[in-house]
């Protein structure tokens, strides 16, 4: 089948809409701000979902990040009356596969946008009622989301069971509740001994209540700790000294576990050398599955320079997903090399410092020609267009043949430009998140390199759609 | 070659309308370093020398409390003195804009437009022979205290993120700022670790108007590139070469054609300020050629020409109107006919023209009006 020359254009359309909704997450970057990059998002959504709804749907069900994942539902309920009656059909199900597959806070987060915006119609008042009603835990989302829950609530005109009505609008009339966790809750505004019962999150208000010192308050509170708090909390739990709060590193996902090693002095990385290298190296082993060891010879570029710092509001992401990449390419291959483009040789020593002589880099890598070589980078050299040449000649004259295949992984969305900066017209580039995403994303490549066209781009979507929906759904 | 002696140009960073140049010394100088404030504890800079006195230099308008407990002062011209000893300071009255720099503990520098009036101050110091036309004021005082106006880098578009993105390189020692594609300063250093102290202080210095305008006015900066013939390429050693020479190119390109009126030439007045050890410490005019680039600026000089220490201010052009004619009064011992003749006019006609450029309280009341009435 001959793509017409629209049909080109939707596939360059989806594509680009794919990286951004992979890598951006409205937050500030290296290069633009916070509100340059909501805009930026923003248009791209309302274009996409204006012109390719179907496929607009369907990025729910590939690796985009839960910010677009959510700004997707969104925008799908506030057009509701824009969707035929097939299309709103095929949409239910992805929506509430994909809310399910949210961190609670983001699914009630979008609930409250939604009331804020007034997107109320049956379909919106459906979708939260069937969320609320799957969650595993009705009394710890009503303590630990109580807000957000009320205005859900409010919102969708839910009905709630039991006690939950009175807990949400008047809670603290009641002499005592049944539900263990609400009467903890009541209690805790009493007796500062009953707070660590709570969530963590919940109890940090009533500690701050009852005058708790930090540190007693984190000793006491280790066992009501998640991973993730905990994690965030580690450097804290040492001055505290409290072990129970300390995470079994192994355990952590591998990109999260890079930007905590990141967060780390220099002298303590290399202090905690090899606690620090085996959980990394066994972070990967589990992200990779059963791909571990299958790729062959591959190479790597990873950006270290000063712009890998990323911005306040994410610190060390990008330098956290190179560190990442290194790792799980290490995992995923037979034999791997990385080549750091400061030049520097240690992983776990990395540090965003330096410029970007990524050409020389990548002609490095070039020369030990690898089969696979990925290039993780926000895509600006320091000589941006004798780069872009210097590849594109590499891919026409010394490489024709394509025996080393190159993917550049961006981490970082160009707001200006709509989507991740590309290195040279003649690599294909794609958005990255979250490094565990990386074998996903390398397939994902092809569509961005202009050699699949849109039918197989579209049948390539149904697959993962139909794959996902099948896929049980629960929070991973 | 370089027009910088001892500095190496590589690839310039872009960001909006500013280009940054940085300059790279392969070798470090290290038996001249930034002065570290004597009460300091907080000190950024790190020494590469343990505890022995050396040389240190202290850059003009450099802020800093030089005695413990003392008012903050002001360092009035660039200074080479030892390590162990306070330099010659200007203590400066705290307003509450200072304050809030004040308090963030960081190596800082004056509001600068005070440092260009000082620096003017420096480089004319008014009539040299009391010739009778010269009024009073102008004898005692100079040409001091006199105001020009100027901007601080954050008025200049674009500059403060151009600084802020700006990737610093290892070994980078300077850097050359192009607004609008014009050279607004050039900056450099002895050592790198004194670039990266002191590479924030761009956005408090002082620019021109000119640069104020070029910031508004001017193109964007375009990464400038020779596209090479593909065909030429054989395998990854080609493509190395051809990196390389595009390297090299823009290197040379920037430094032959877009840094040419950095070069200090024989047009040039160089006052040699002072010495100390190996290091020479100079301020120069330019030749105050009108419609060209003039620069006026310090720098510190070791004994086989390596610039160590440089800094930059280019002259507007209303500025290098101004320095025309004092340049011209000064070299004929501020003889009012001797400097008309020179430039082609009659005593009237340079009457006029100081006045014009607001030096008419350097003249005896009386004789302007008697001009003013003549024409």
């Amino acid at each position: 089948m001959t793509d017409t020359f629209a049909d080109l254009l939707a596939c360059e359309d989806i594509v680009m809409f794919a990286n951004a909704a992979i890598a951006g997450t409205g937050q500030r970057e290296f290069r633009s701000t916070a509100a340059a990059q909501r805009f930026g998002l923003r248009f791209l959504h309302d274009y996409v979902c204006g012109n390719y709804r179907d496929v607009y749907t369907a990025m729910l069900a590939i690796d985009i990040n839960d910010h677009n994942a959510a700004t997707i539902i969104h925008t799908l309920l506030a057009t509701s009356a824009q969707a035929t009656p097939q299309q709103r059909r095929a949409e239910r199900p992805l929506i509430d596969r994909r809310l399910r597959g949210l961190p609670p806070q983001r699914a009630y987060k979008l609930f409250h946008a939604l009331q804020r915006d007034r997107v109320n119609n049956r379909r919106t008042r459906a979708i939260i009622r069937d969320y609320r009603a799957a969650r595993p835990d009705p009394a710890l989302d009503a303590v630990k989301y109580r807000a957000a829950l009320k205005a859900a609530t409010r919102h969708a005109h839910l009905r709630l069971p039991g006690e939950y009505g009175t807990f949400l609008y008047d809670p603290l009339r009641p002499a005592r509740y049944d539900t263990p966790l609400l009467e903890t809750w009541r209690r805790a505004h009493y007796s500062a001994s009953a707070l660590y019962d709570l969530p963590l999150t919940v109890a940090e208000g009533f500690a701050a209540k009852h005058g708790i010192a930090r540190t007693d308050f984190l000793r006491a509170i280790a066992p009501a700790a998640t991973r993730g708090e905990a994690l965030r909390l580690q450097s804290a739990a040492a001055r505290a000294d409290a072990p129970a709060l300390r995470v079994d590193l192994h355990r952590v996902p591998l990109t999260r576990l890079a930007g905590y090693v990141l967060s780390l002095d220099l002298d303590e990385r290399a202090r905690r050398r090899g606690e620090l290298t085996g959980a990394l190296a066994a972070a990967a082993r589990t992200a990779a599955g059963r791909r571990a060891g299958t790729w062959g010879r591959t190479a790597a570029v990873l950006d270290d320079s000063y712009s890998s710092f990323g911005s306040p509001a994410k610190r060390r992401r990008p330098l956290a997903v190179a560190l990442a990449c290194h790792y799980l390419l290490d995992a995923l291959a037979e034999r791997h090399t990385s080549h750091w483009v400061s030049g520097r040789t240690d992983p776990l020593m990395a540090y965003p410092r330096g410029s970007s002589p990524l050409a020389e880099r990548v002609l490095d890598a070039l020369e030990t020609a690898p089969p696979r070589l990925i290039v993780v980078s926000d895509g600006h050299d320091d000589t941006p267009d004798v780069c872009a040449s210097v590849l594109s000649a590499w891919r026409h004259r010394v490489d024709p043949g394509r025996a080393t295949s190159v993917t550049h992984l961006n981490p970082v969305f160009d707001a200006e430009e709509f989507t991740p900066v590309r290195l040279s017209p003649a690599i294909p580039t794609v958005g990255i998140r979250a490094a565990e995403n990386l074998p996903a994303l390398v397939g994902l490549a092809r569509f961005a390199e202009g050699t699949s066209g849109l039918h197989d781009l579209r049948s390539h979507l149904a697959d993962q759609v139909e794959r996902y929906l099948a896929d049980s759904g629960d929070p991973r | 070659m370089s027009p910088l002696p001892g500095l190496r140009t590589a690839a310039a960073q872009v960001w909006g309308g500013i280009r940054l140049v940085p300059l790279i010394r392969d070798e470090p100088i290290t038996d001249l370093r930034l002065h570290a404030r004597i009460d300091d504890a907080d000190l950024t800079v790190s020494r590469t020398r343990d505890g022995g006195p050396y040389l240190a230099y202290v850059p003009h308008a450099y802020v800093a409390t030089w005695a413990a407990g003392g008012a903050p002062a002001a360092a009035f011209g660039t200074q080479i003195i030892d390590s162990g000893t306070a330099p010659d300071a200007v203590t400066i009255r705290v307003h509450q804009r200072f304050v809030q720099r004040e308090a963030r503990s960081r190596l800082r520098f004056l509001p600068l437009h005070l440092a260009m009036e000082g620096y003017l101050a420096l480089h004319f110091g008014g009539p040299s022979v009391v010739w009778p036309e010269w009024s009073k004021q102008a004898v005692r005082a100079g040409l001091s205290p006199r105001a020009e106006r100027s901007y601080s880098g954050h008025h200049i578009a674009d500059l403060e993120e151009a600084l802020r993105v700006f990737e610093i390189l290892p070994g980078q020692c300077g850097v050359v700022v192009y607004v609008g594609d014009s050279p607004a300063t050039a900056f450099a250093v002895p050592h790198p670790d004194d670039y990266r102290a002191l590479h924030p202080t761009l956005l408090l210095d002082m620019y021109g108007e000119l640069v104020f305008v070029n910031g508004l006015l001017g193109p964007r900066a375009a990464p400038l590139h020779t596209p090479f013939d593909h065909r030429r390429v054989g395998g990854i050693a080609d493509l190395r070469a051809v990196l390389a020479e595009q390297r090299r190119a823009w290197a040379e390109f920037h430094d032959t054609l877009m840094a040419g009126s950095l070069r200090i030439t024989d047009e040039h007045t160089v006052d040699h300020v002072y010495s100390a050890g190996n290091y020479r410490l100079e301020r120069f005019l330019p030749p105050f050629r009108p419609k060209a680039e003039n620069h006026i600026g310090e720098r510190i000089v070791a004994a086989d020409g390596t610039v160590a220490y440089l800094k930059t201010f280019r002259l507007s052009e209303n500025q290098v109107k101004r320095g025309y004619v004092l340049a011209a009064l000064a070299a004929h011992d501020w003889r009012l006919d001797a400097a008309a003749d020179a430039l082609g006019t009659d005593r009237g006609g340079l009457v006029a023209r100081l006045d014009r450029l607001g030096f008419g309280n350097l003249l005896r009341r009386d004789l302007r009006d008697r001009f003013a009435r003549r024409r």
